[in-house]
C-alpha cells in the first residue's frame, strides 16, 4: 500500500539532543569538514527502508530521548528504528523495527533509553532540509547542516517537513531485537599500520580484557577505559582520521572517533573499527562493557557487503 | 621521500611520504593530491592532505584493494613536484592588540623581546599552509621563526572567537568560528575563511602562501571585524 503524504511535526519539547541526519558528507574532508550523519548508519538506513524511501534520506537521529516530545499537524506514516527509547504515542508505547500511523494532534514523546541510545524516526521520502556541502547532516560544532542549514540541533517550535509517498507494511526481515548494532559486545577492529608500537603486553591486554565506555562519549568520539595501553611513538604529526579509529593518547585509554570527528590528528591508532562496529559502538551507554576483536580487512569488507546486501 | 602506503581502515589507506614537516614536503604533497584525485576519480570518497601524508577513502564497494593499492603506486612512480611558487599568495590583515590577543605578552616574554616585534616579526615572513583539519576552512601553516615558537596553552580556552590567530610551537592558524582552543592568541581578523569553507570553496588552500599585515583598529572595524575582548588564558 502506498499513500501521499504530506506532513509535518512541530517540536514541542526538545530534550537534550535530537538533529536531523543522513548519511553523512562526503568528498569535503580535505577542507576540514567532519563527516557527520547517522553514528548507526545501519538503524538510519533501515528506518528508511521501513518506509520504502531512499535508503540516505534524511531522519531524525534522537539521543537519550529524555523528553522530546513531537506534535503531529497531519496524519501521516513514520518509521522508527534502532534504540528502544521508551517512545509513547500518546499513551501508546511504540518499540522500535516498524512503521506506525499518527494522527493531526497526536503526540509521539521519547522517554529513556531501554537499549541502546540512538533511536531514528524516518519520515515519507525524507525530511526537508537545505543541503550544504552536500549533505543535509547535522554538525553543531561546525554549524553546517540540519534543519535550518546552520547546525543547529532541534530546538523548541521548530517544524519537521515532508512530502513524499510512504510503503507500509513492509516488514523487517530480522527481529528487530537482534538488530546487529544493538546486540552484542564485540567491536571487530582492523589493525593499522602503528599497531607494532604498542607493547607485545599491551596489545594482549587492547585485544583480551574487556573496555568500559566512558560517559565522555558523544557523536566525536567515545572513551574507553580499561588497562593502560603502552604505545612508543608519543605523538605523530597530524594527518587523516578514518571513521572508527582507535586513538590512544599518553594516558593510554583509548578513543574510538566517531562521525563528527576532527578530520586529522596525530595520535597513534591501534586501527579502526568496521563501519558496522562504529554503528555499534555508537549505541551503547556509558558503562557498557566492551570487547576489541582484531579482523582482517578481507573478512571486515566481506560482513559488510554482506550487511548492505540484506537491505535489497 | 620515504613513500609508503598503510592500511588505515577497512576502506583507507595512508600514503605517507615523509616523516617530517618541512615546507619543502609541500609540493609533493599538492602534486600527490592532484594525481590521485584524478587516478580514482568517481572510486575517491575523500583525500585528506595534511603535513606528511594523503589519507585516501576509496569506494571499496567498487574497486578491489589491491587495484586501489596499485594506482596509488602508479600514481608515485610518475609524482613530480608540483611548482609551489603556483599556489596562491594571500594578504591576510590582522588587528595585533592585547584585548583580543592577550597571549601577545606570553609569547613575548619567552622570547625575550617586545610585543611590537613580536608582531613585526609574525609578519615578517611567509608562511606555507600545510594541511586543513579541525574545523571547516582552518588552516594550520608555518614555520613561525624559532624565537616565536611558543608550546600551547596547559590548560585551552573554552571559547577561542572566530578570526583569532594563534601561534602553537612553529605554527600558526586563523580559527574560523567560535570554538575551544589551545594555541596562543596574537589577534583577530575579519578574513572570511568559514564563509567560504561552508561554500566548498576554501580562501586558503595547502601550498599557498600567506602573509599576515597589521592593521589598526579603525580599519579592521571597517573590514567588519568583532572588537570583543578575548579572555586571558585560564
Amino acid at each position: 500500500m502506498s499513500v501521499s503524504d504530506k506532513g509535518a511535526l512541530r517540536v514541542v519539547r526538545a530534550g537534550p539532543l535530537a538533529l536531523l541526519v543522513d548519511d553523512g558528507r562526503f568528498g569535503v574532508r580535505h577542507l576540514g569538514v567532519t563527516q557527520g550523519g547517522a553514528a548507526d548508519w545501519f538503524s538510519f538506513r533501515w528506518a528508511n527502508w521501513l518506509l520504502g524511501n531512499a535508503l540516505d534520506a534524511a531522519a531524525l537521529e534522537i539521543v537519550i530521548g529524555g523528553g522530546l516530545e513531537l506534535e503531529a499537524e497531519a496524519d501521516s506514516t513514520l518509521a522508527l528504528m534502532g534504540a528502544d527509547l521508551d517512545a509513547r504515542l500518546d499513551d501508546r508505547a511504540l518499540k522500535p523495527g516498524a512503521t506506525f500511523t499518527i494522527r493531526a494532534g497526536q503526540r509521539l514523546v521519547f522517554r529513556q533509553p531501554r537499549n541502546g541510545l540512538r533511536a531514528y524516526l524516518a519520515v515519507p521520502g525524507g525530511l526537508e532540509a537545505p543541503q550544504v556541502l552536500g549533505s543535509r547532516s547535522a554538525t553543531p560544532r561546525e554549524q553546517l547542516g540540519g534543519l535550518h542549514g546552520d547546525g543547529r540541533t532541534l530546538q523548541v517550535d521548530d517544524k519537521l517537513a515532508w512530502n513524499g509517498r510512504a510503503v507500509t507494511g513492509r516488514p523487517l526481515p530480522f527481529d528487530p531485537a537482534i538488530n546487529m548494532a544493538l546486540s552484542g559486545n564485540w567491536l571487530a577492529l582492523v589493525p593499522g599500520a602503528q599497531i607494532g608500537h604498542f607493547s607485545g603486553a599491551s596489545l594482549s591486554r587492547a585485544f583480551n580484557l574487556p573496555w568500559r565506555v566512558d560517559d565522555r562519549a558523544d557523536r566525536m568520539g567515545v572513551r574507553l577505559v580499561g588497562p593502560k595501553l603502552h604505545c612508543r611513538l608519543g605523538s605523530m604529526i597530524s594527518e587523516g582520521i578514518p571513521l572508527g579509529a582507535v586513538q590512544v593518547p599518553p594516558d593510554g585509554q583509548p578513543i574510538v572517533l566517531l562521525n563528527d570527528r576532527q578530520t586529522i590528528g596525530g595520535y597513534p591508532r591501534l586501527g579502526a573499527l568496521t563501519p558496522l562496529a562504529a554503528a555499534r559502538l555508537a549505541q551503547c551507554l556509558p558503562g557498557q562493557e566492551v570487547r576489541l576483536v582484531a579482523t582482517a580487512r578481507e573478512h571486515a569488507l566481506r560482513t559488510h557487503r554482506r550487511c548492505l546486501a540484506a537491505f535489497r | 621521500m620515504v613513500a609508503q602506503i598503510e592500511l588505515t581502515a577497512m576502506d583507507v589507506l595512508m600514503v605517507r611520504l615523509f616523516d617530517a614537516i618541512d615546507e619543502a614536503n609541500m609540493g609533493w604533497i599538492v602534486a600527490a593530491d592532484r594525481a590521485l584525485r584524478e587516478a580514482f576519480g568517481q572510486e575517491l570518497i575523500d583525500l585528506v592532505p595534511s603535513y606528511t601524508t594523503l589519507m585516501l577513502h576509496y569506494d571499496a564497494l567498487r574497486l578491489d584493494h589491491d587495484e586501489a593499492i596499485g594506482r596509488i603506486q602508479r600514481v608515485l612512480e610518475r609524482l613530480e613536484p608540483a611548482d609551489t611558487g603556483l599556489g596562491q599568495c594571500h594578504e591576510v590583515p590582522v588587528w595585533y592588540d592585547l584585548s583580543v590577543g592577550p597571549d601577545l605578552t606570553r609569547v613575548a616574554e619567552r622570547a625575550g623581546i617586545a610585543v611590537d616585534e613580536v608582531v613585526r616579526r609574525h609578519c615578517g615572513r611567509d608562511y606555507y599552509v600545510f594541511a586543513l583539519g579541525f574545523a571547516p576552512g582552518y588552516s594550520f601553516m608555518g614555520l613561525v621563526e624559532e624565537a616565536l615558537a611558543t608550546p600551547r596553552l596547559k590548560t585551552p580556552r573554552r571559547r577561542v572567537a572566530a578570526g583569532s590567530v594563534g601561534i602553537a610551537d612553529r605554527q600558526t592558524a586563523i580559527y574560523p568560528l567560535t570554538s575551544p582552543g589551545g594555541w596562543n592568541i596574537l589577534g583577530r581578523t575579519a578574513f572570511p575563511l568559514f564563509e567560504h569553507a561552508r561554500r566548498g570553496e576554501p580562501l586558503l588552500r595547502p601550498g599557498d602562501r600567506v602573509r599576515f599585515k597589521s592593521i589598526s583598529r579603525e580599519e579592521f572595524v571597517r573590514q567588519g571585524g568583532d572588537t570583543t575582548v578575548l579572555e586571558s588564558a585560564p
